[in-house]
């Protein structure tokens, strides 16, 4: 299979069971992209979140983008964003089209009342993975705290956050060297 | 020219779209409820309702349905609205792109420079803080029943979520499967 047909088909599944919003994909997308096909490691994986998150746009065509282009170039990237938006158009365009009553469909309903929490589940867990994986310790635990009660307690923009931390960083970095 | 106001209206949605899907909702609505009157606020909240419930981005999601109905109500035929959702959902594309490429372009360049590994050292732990706040958000009513309304709903729902979370991070259960497990649970127990 040449690499843009593999970019293709894992975007188009990674884009086909995302269900609930861009971070319910992070970990399909960690499982596809870092585990199975190595394209990038942990820790670049989680930068992208960083970058994806601060830049304008839908975040896992953000996400797409970038990873289609690091084995691509801008060509990989076109198809990584395209092959994760296809799923949804076609999906949305044949409920126009045929399903109109698909929302008040009971069993549609009743399949959904099992997924949401499941897709709640499968946002949290990456969480703890990652937490090993950014290197938390006893001097930098705090900080993914704060932003989580910043974010979810008091509505801070988590666009804030990324900027905070980045200058922090930046201000650390060069006061070390 | 109802095809050159949409790629115009959600060009400038996608561009000035920070912050994930949900953000994206409130200024496509202002758009094309307040300012474009394309639908009635109640066709907004059904288009929210089924980007919601069908896979992929809901800013893509809501554009590709939104690109239809304004099409149609503008008076074009089926075909001419499949072209407007088209084109709605690639206007919300490009300009993201293209920043993101440029943006990738230096990362990919610059990646072991000394200032970007300092700035992205401290930037690991906060989104492990986003993710953990973007899930703590999720555990409303809507997604978990209220526990006093429908304590039968709540407890499936809390269920649900913890063998999910189980299963996902103990047994490395694909993403995939637990989703299709899940509704499938769903549609056997209610």
């Amino acid at each position: 299979m040449s690499t843009y047909t593999q970019i293709f088909l894992t975007f188009a599944k990674i884009g086909s069971f995302t269900i609930g919003g861009g971070f319910a994909m992070v970990q399909m997308m960690e499982r596809e992209v870092v585990d199975r096909k190595h394209w990038l490691d942990h820790e670049e994986f989680m930068d992208m979140l960083v970058v994806a998150q601060s830049t304008p746009g839908i975040f896992a065509i953000d996400m797409a983008s970038h990873i289609g282009m690091k084995l691509k170039g801008t060509g990989g990237g076109i198809v990584g964003a395209i092959a994760t938006a296809l799923p949804s158009i076609v999906a949305i365009l044949l409920i126009a089209l045929f399903f109109q009553t698909f929302k008040e469909n009971v069993y549609v309903e009743k399949v959904f009342m099992g997924v949401r929490p499941c897709v709640v589940a499968l946002i949290l867990a990456p969480c703890f993975g990652m937490a090993k994986k950014a290197k938390l310790n006893k001097f930098n635990w705090w900080i993914p705290v704060v932003a989580a009660v910043l974010i979810s307690a008091f509505g801070v923009s988590p666009i804030w956050c990324i900027l905070i931390a980045g200058i922090g960083g930046f201000l650390y970095g060069k006061l070390k060297q | 020219m109802i095809f050159l106001e949409l790629f115009y209206v959600f060009s400038k949605i996608g561009i000035f779209n920070f912050g994930g899907g949900y953000a994206m909702l409130s200024l496509i609505q202002d758009e094309v409820v307040n300012k474009h009157h394309w639908m009635t606020i109640n066709e907004f909240t059904d288009i929210v309702a089924i980007s919601q419930s069908t896979p992929g981005p809901i800013g893509i999601n809501c554009a590709t349905y939104t690109g239809y109905t304004a099409v149609i109500h503008a008076g074009y035929p089926t075909w001419a609205a499949v072209l407007g959702a088209v084109l709605a959902s690639l206007s919300v594309i490009w300009l993201p792109f293209i920043l993101m490429v440029c943006v990738s372009k230096y990362l990919i360049k610059h990646r072991d420079s000394k200032t970007v590994t300092s700035v992205f050292a401290t930037l690991r732990p906060v989104i492990v803080g986003l993710i953990a706040a973007a899930a703590i958000m999720l555990m409303s009513k809507e997604n978990f029943g209220d526990p006093s309304e429908s304590p039968f709903v709540f407890i499936v729902s809390i269920t649900i979520f913890l063998l999910a979370f189980v299963g996902t991070r103990l047994y490395k259960v694909h993403p995939i499967i637990m989703i299709l497990l899940c509704g499938l649970a769903g549609l056997l127990i209610y």
